[in-house]
């Protein structure tokens, strides 16, 4: 019922549209209710008073009045689709907006088909309820009442008998609309998971062809397919097992009205007219009850699917601006890490006492382990995580206190996963700034080396390259993907292994680049090569989430550490070499 | 049609981009291949309805006996009751075949509706690459979900009632027509008045369909690739123009809803005005014959006959109602088909033979290609790699090295020159066995959600736990793995979000490891796998490495060098091909790469202290489990700080 009522908070700014469409449904039935009349007074007055100046008039009445409830029944079914339409493209727009809002740690979490089915088919859902059954439920109970009421005043004895069925009716609706929910609920659901299990078949392609895993996803997909069917037919099931009983149910009301009100006719209490005419109102009311029947059935998937739309809207953002919270100024640089420690699920720690200050200007390499927390530090920077203790400060503002808004414009990030939208090139290098001009977008693509391989393609910069970059080499998605950070024109820049696919050359050059770019930036820069690094004003060597060494190149090839072990590994090709072989003999010797 | 600015990127031309175009009933009638096998719980349902519907004739009929036998004065009270229980049981029975009909109707419908997604999904799992890249992930999506369930409201909603609706509009002018011809003529008039409307507005309606269908998609994609990207929209502070540019797709899905309601707004109403039309024919044809003194009409065959042309255009509504659906579906099936009918590029040859375990040889002979044909992207490639060897490809980024490892899995296929594997032309080999060949590191690690264990596994799905764990020694996994919550147990989540690239890459290194290929590919493998944890894997794939072929591609320069041939590759073509050693000697373009990689500036290095030598070798070599050993190395430092 909560479900229910917040989803008619979204139907309420269009309810002029809704009591426009009931007003119309009523006219209809009126309009209906009058063919009857017309019809007996051409039968009645002319056809048996020979008025035969007026048959015309008769029939044109008649065809008149059906115009008219046309024209009811037209508006009644555009405000209706109206309204309904209206009402999810708010919701829509609604989810959209907070999705955007949530944070990374919910998407960590979410599956892409699961929130993109609730965005379309359960909104969906609700639609099909907030657009015409709702208008009808109301009819009907209108009906439903005046039917009555006429009942009454006819007879209220046999109306009341007629009612006896009718508890048990309401009592049968009730035990339905508590089973079915679930049912209706796991069949969203279900769809849900067909849908992200599709989705994930779809853009993992090829990985499936690679490994020649097609019969693998297929009996994947089919048991999701089996399961979504079965509970649509055991819900179905149901549902017609339910709709056959109220029409029993309200059929067996008919029949007591028959037997009481016969044997009340055969003793004379009754006259045969009132009970034909009790008949006829009584079909007419049960078939409005049993549409109500019908109509539960709508109002329960509704509500499964509204809970679902609800489920998002109501989780909350972990990370988002305090009330209150002022954009921070234009930035300087200055970077400060206070004891930070975060956790992903605020229990296991993955990065832990992190000091740092980085001073304007200043470039910082960090170094470290598969999984030591590198990627982790610098997502903290823009707050895509809160710290889980400690404070991170920028320019002397803790970022906590900022609004995102402000302080993301003004960071510049390539994330370790390159993702380009499908859109032109020159729309992915402006992603973040899209009203940069040409001039500042071939810049960046300069910078990036980049621009020579957009200029050899026939359509430059138009260029539309597919969903996560397709089309282009991972170097070339990598490059854009810097063009789309540098255009930023951020304080503070952040390259995550943002070169890790591109070859030595193309590296340097963009290197080269980078040195006059960064000379009055706050950079950090996370690299497994390190000619990438070893320019850097400070190197920090990262080791399951401690800082363990921190200094210049030449302060840590002094010092001899992890730096220096690496440094070999990679510079001196030679020491290498002899480095494997003795280790290979030293494996050998131990087996 | 220009590109559309719907999507969080921008926009972008595919397949979906089909003009608007009218209906067209051939795809629509294709849905029969779907409708067949359930011919005869479809033949079931349809004699159900027709005994409900004669049931359902019945019961006014009893009830007009009972108001007929209480007026008699001789009735006894058990004559009423038996036939009111008369009517009770024809009323239990009805409910009984109702339900049985319900039930059997929504059970083919949706084996129907079943069958039908999985027919779309296995042809998916056929389509080449190139489909893949062209049409975006969520109008794929929207096909299968959305379309299929269109299709679905026509096959378990309204074909159900067309027989009788046809049968019963065919009786009542039959009986019209002999009861009076001349009246039922009049009536009649009406129905070209019917076909006009339906003719004038079916045109519009498909349009309006069409339209619906492709700004529904349009929604699905924006939708899903703003999800999957939702972390650079945070991170470039995309929000609010997305949600304008989301907001936009919308209200365009919008428009086209509200295009389409309205003309069926306008449809369904009219057609109660020309069935009203009928009646006042009837009225007043009728009137004037009476006037006229014909003695065949009189009131009561005009109320018989007003009875009869309600009657008529109550199914003719029906009808109506389905066409409706009958349009919508047709507009979906349309699109479905329109997968179902693209040709995967890539298909197994009449009579291509299983290609078994291979030795392992490799070569390209001459082979060309392009993405797109007229603009090649290989010319003339010659690469051999003979059984157990190890080759490398070396070279710029988009020199077409990843394009090379794509022709070899037959993700494409060339445009001329030939890719022999054993000696057989990979075209003349099934797919599934030259694939089953092959163990390959793409260049973008891709992992689904489920756990670790059932990621690795997907390399080879028989292998025991055993060789899973194995496989993840091996290259250094095993230890993070065992760190996490739940081991190897643990969900991974979607693409692997909960782990870190390099670790995300790690496995998937082991779930190409754990296929045991006669054909390793590494495709930038190791690209974000720290140093450590590389030499580590390097180590290890020595060993593996020795019983198969394998061809390698790196940036990282030193982890190819004791490739037995390196093919430096630029700008498409094999520019140089050798030895590390005789590539040196060459001078070329790989001497330049490789210096410009280990210009480890030689006075900077020695300036470094002496010591560190010894203490890495220490550091590397002092234990030889592999995986374990860099962590060591790590900890040791560690508690030194500490
Ligand atoms: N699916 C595709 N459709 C069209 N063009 C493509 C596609 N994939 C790659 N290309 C183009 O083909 C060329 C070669 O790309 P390829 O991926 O083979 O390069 P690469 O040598 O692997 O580069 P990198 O080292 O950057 O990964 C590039 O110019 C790229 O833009
Ligand atoms: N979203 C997440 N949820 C839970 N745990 C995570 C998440 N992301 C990363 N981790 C874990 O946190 C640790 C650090 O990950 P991080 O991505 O920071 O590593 P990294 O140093 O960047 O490694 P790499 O060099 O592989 O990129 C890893 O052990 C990883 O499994
Ligand atoms: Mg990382
Ligand atoms: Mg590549």
């Amino acid at each position: 019922m909560k479900t229910l009522k917040r989803l008619l908070a979204f139907a309420l700014p269009y309810w002029k549209a809704y009591a426009g469409a009931l007003i119309m449904v009523l006219g209809v039935t009126g309009l209906q209710l009058m063919q009857p009349m017309l019809a007996r007074w051409i039968v009645d007055g002319i056809y048996a008073n020979h008025q035969w100046s007026l048959l015309l008039w008769g029939s044109l009445a008649m065809t008149g009045t059906a115009a008219a409830s046309a024209v009811f029944g037209y508006l009644q079914r555009y405000w209706m689709s109206w309204a309904g339409q209206k009402v999810i493209y708010d919701i829509r727009n609604r989810l959209y907006q907070h999705l955007q809002q949530l944070s990374f740690s919910f998407y960590d979490k979410a599956q892409t088909g699961q929130l993109m089915s609730r965005v379309t088919a359960d909104v969906e859902q609700t639609r099909m309820f907030l657009s015409n059954q709702m208008i009808q439920i109301v009819a009907a109970g209108v009906r439903f009442l005046a039917t009555f009421c006429l009942m009454l005043s006819l007879d209220w004895r046999l109306t009341l008998v007629a009612m006896i069925p009718v508890p048990v009716l309401v009592w049968r609706a009730e035990i339905y609309a508590m089973v079915i929910r679930p049912m209706f609920w796991s069949i969203q659901q279900q769809l849900a998971v067909l849908t992200a299990t599709l989705q994930e078949n779809v853009t993992g392609q090829r990985v499936v062809k690679a490994f020649a895993r097609k019969d693998f996803e297929i009996k994947k997909f089919e048991r999701d397919n089996l399961d979504l069917m079965e509970k649509n037919v055991n819900t179905l099931r149901a549902s017609a097992f339910n709709d056959s009983l109220m029409t029993l149910l309200t059929e067996s009301s008919l029949a007591i009205i028959l037997l009481w009100g016969g044997r009340e006719v055969m003793r004379g209490a009754l006259t045969v007219g009132t009970l034909v005419a009790f008949n006829t109102l009584i079909v007419q009311m049960l078939q409005q009850v049993r549409m109500l029947g019908m109509w539960i059935s709508g109002a329960t998937r509704t509500i499964a699917a509204g809970d679902r739309i609800f489920e998002i809207l109501d989780t909350k953002a972990e990370v988002s601006d305090k009330p209150g919270a002022k954009p921070i100024p234009k930035i300087q640089g200055r970077v400060t890490f206070e004891n930070v420690s975060f956790a992903y699920d605020g229990e296991h720690m993955v990065l832990e006492d992190i000091n740092l200050d980085v001073k304007p200007g200043e470039t910082i390499a960090i170094l470290g382990g598969t999984g030591s927390g590198k990627s982790t530090l610098i997502n903290l920077i823009p707050r895509f995580y809160d710290v889980t203790k400690g404070r991170i400060l920028i320019d002397g503002h803790d970022i906590r206190d900022v609004t995102l808004d402000s302080l993301r414009r003004q960071i510049g990030v390539v994330t370790q996963e390159t993702f380009l939208f499908s859109a032109s090139l020159r729309d992915n290098i402006a992603y973040g700034k899209p009203e940069a001009s040409d001039a500042e977008i071939r810049r960046a693509a300069e910078a990036a080396h980049i621009d020579e391989f957009i200029d050899s393609l026939p359509d430059g910069y138009n260029t539309i390259i597919g969903e996560r970059g397709v089309g282009l080499s991972g170097g070339q998605k990598q490059r854009v993907a810097i063009a789309r950070a540098l255009l930023m024109d951020a304080r503070i820049l952040i390259l995550d292994e943002s070169t890790s696919s591109v070859d030595v050359e193309t590296e340097m050059k963009i290197q080269e680049a980078f040195n006059k770019l960064l000379a009055d930036r706050t950079a950090f820069i996370i690299a497994q090569r390190l000619s990438t690094v070893r320019n850097a004003d400070r190197i920090i060597v990262l080791d399951k989430g401690r800082i363990v060494e921190e200094g210049t190149h030449e302060e840590l090839l002094a010092r001899g550490g992890i730096y220096t072990a690496i440094y070999n590994l990679q510079f001196k090709g030679q020491e290498e070499n002899e480095l494997r072989n003795e280790s290979a003999t030293a494996e050998g010797g131990e087996k | 049609m220009g590109f559309h600015m719907h999507g969080p990127g921008g926009g972008r031309l595919d397949m979906d981009d089909i003009s608007f175009k009218d209906v067209n009933f051939k795809h629509l009638g294709r849905t029969k291949e779907f409708l067949l096998p359930f011919w005869w719980q479809l033949s079931l349902a349809m004699v159900l309805v027709v005994a409900i519907a004669a049931l359902g004739l019945e019961g006014p009929v009893i009830i007009g006996k009972v108001v007929d036998l209480i007026q008699l004065s001789d009735t006894t009270n058990q004559q009423l009751y038996s036939l009111v229980a008369l009517y009770f049981g024809v009323q239990v029975l009805i409910a009984v075949l109702r339900y049985a009909q319900t039930y059997i109707m929504s059970w083919t419908g949706q084996k129907i509706l079943y069958s039908m997604r999985k027919k779309l999904f296995v042809h998916l799992q056929d389509l080449g690459l190139d489909f893949y890249d062209k049409l975006q992930a969520g109008r794929i999506m929207s096909r299968v979900t959305n379309d299929v369930e269109a299709i679905n409201q026509l096959l378990s909603g309204g074909s159900l009632s067309l027989l009788s609706d046809v049968v019963t509009i065919f009786g009542i002018i039959t009986v019209m027509l002999r009861m009076n011809s001349r009246l039922a003529l009049v009536t009649f008039i009406t129905v070209p008045l019917l076909f006009l409307t339906i003719y004038s507005l079916q045109g519009k309606m498909t349009r309006a369909y069409h339209k619906t269908r492709r700004r529904l998609a349009d929604i699905t994609a924006n939708l899903q690739e703003s999800i999957s990207g939702m972390r650079i929209i945070q991170a470039f502070s995309r929000e609010d123009l997305n949600a304008e540019r989301f907001s936009n797709t919308n209200e365009q899905n919008f428009r086209a809803q509200m295009e389409a309601a309205r003309l069926r707004a306008i449809f369904f109403p009219l057609v109660d005005v020309i069935g009203t039309l009928g009646v006042a024919l009837v009225y007043y044809y009728g009137g004037i014959r009476m006037s006229l003194g014909d003695t065949l009409v009189s009131v009561g065959t005009i109320t018989v006959f007003v009875n009869y042309t309600n009657r008529f255009f109550w199914p003719v509504r029906n009808l109506v109602e389905v066409w409706d659906l009958i349009l919508q579906a047709a507009v979906s099936s349309e699109r479905v088909f329109e997968i179902l009918d693209t040709k995967p590029n890539v298909v197994d040859k009449p009579g291509a033979i299983d290609l078994g375990r291979v030795q392992g040889h490799v070569e390209f002979k001459n082979v060309t290609f392009g993405y797109d044909p007229s603009l090649p992207v290989l010319h003339n490639v010659n690469i051999e790699a003979k059984p157990d060897e190890t080759i490398a490809l070396v070279g710029p980024t988009g020199a077409g090295k990843s394009s090379i490892i794509n022709l070899l899995c037959r993700f494409y296929d060339v445009q001329s020159g030939q890719i022999l594997v054993d000696g057989h032309d990979i075209r003349d080999v099934t797919i599934q066995s030259l694939r089953q060949n092959l163990g390959i590191v793409l260049q973008d690690t891709v992992l689904f959600s489920g756990t670790i264990r059932e990621n690795i596994r997907y390399g080879r799905l028989d292998a025991t736990d055993e060789e899973v764990e194995e496989a993840a020694k091996i290259v250094g996994a095993h230890e993070f793995i065992m760190r996490q919550p739940e081991g190897y147990d643990t969900q991974v989540r979607e693409r692997g979000s909960r782990l870190s690239v390099g670790q995300r890459q790690l496995l998937a290194f082991a779930r190409a490891l754990l296929a045991n290929p006669r054909i390793l590919i590494l495709d930038e493998a190791t690209s974000s796998v720290d140093a450590y944890t590389e030499l580590q894997i390097q180590r290890a794939l020595e060993k593996l490495l020795k019983g198969r072929t394998s061809i390698v591609i790196a940036h990282r320069l030193s982890t190819i060098r004791n490739a037995d041939r390196i093919y430096v590759i630029d700008h498409g073509t094999v520019k140089e091909v050798g030895t590390h050693e005789e590539l040196i000697a060459q001078n070329g373009l790989y001497k330049s790469l490789y210096e410009k990689q280990f210009a480890g500036e030689p006075e900077d290095y020695k300036a470094a202290p002496v010591v560190d030598m010894t203490e890495a070798k220490a550091r590397l070599g002092g234990h030889s489990q592999p995986g374990t050993g860099v962590r060591v190395a790590m900890e040791n430092s560690n508690s030194a700080d500490h």
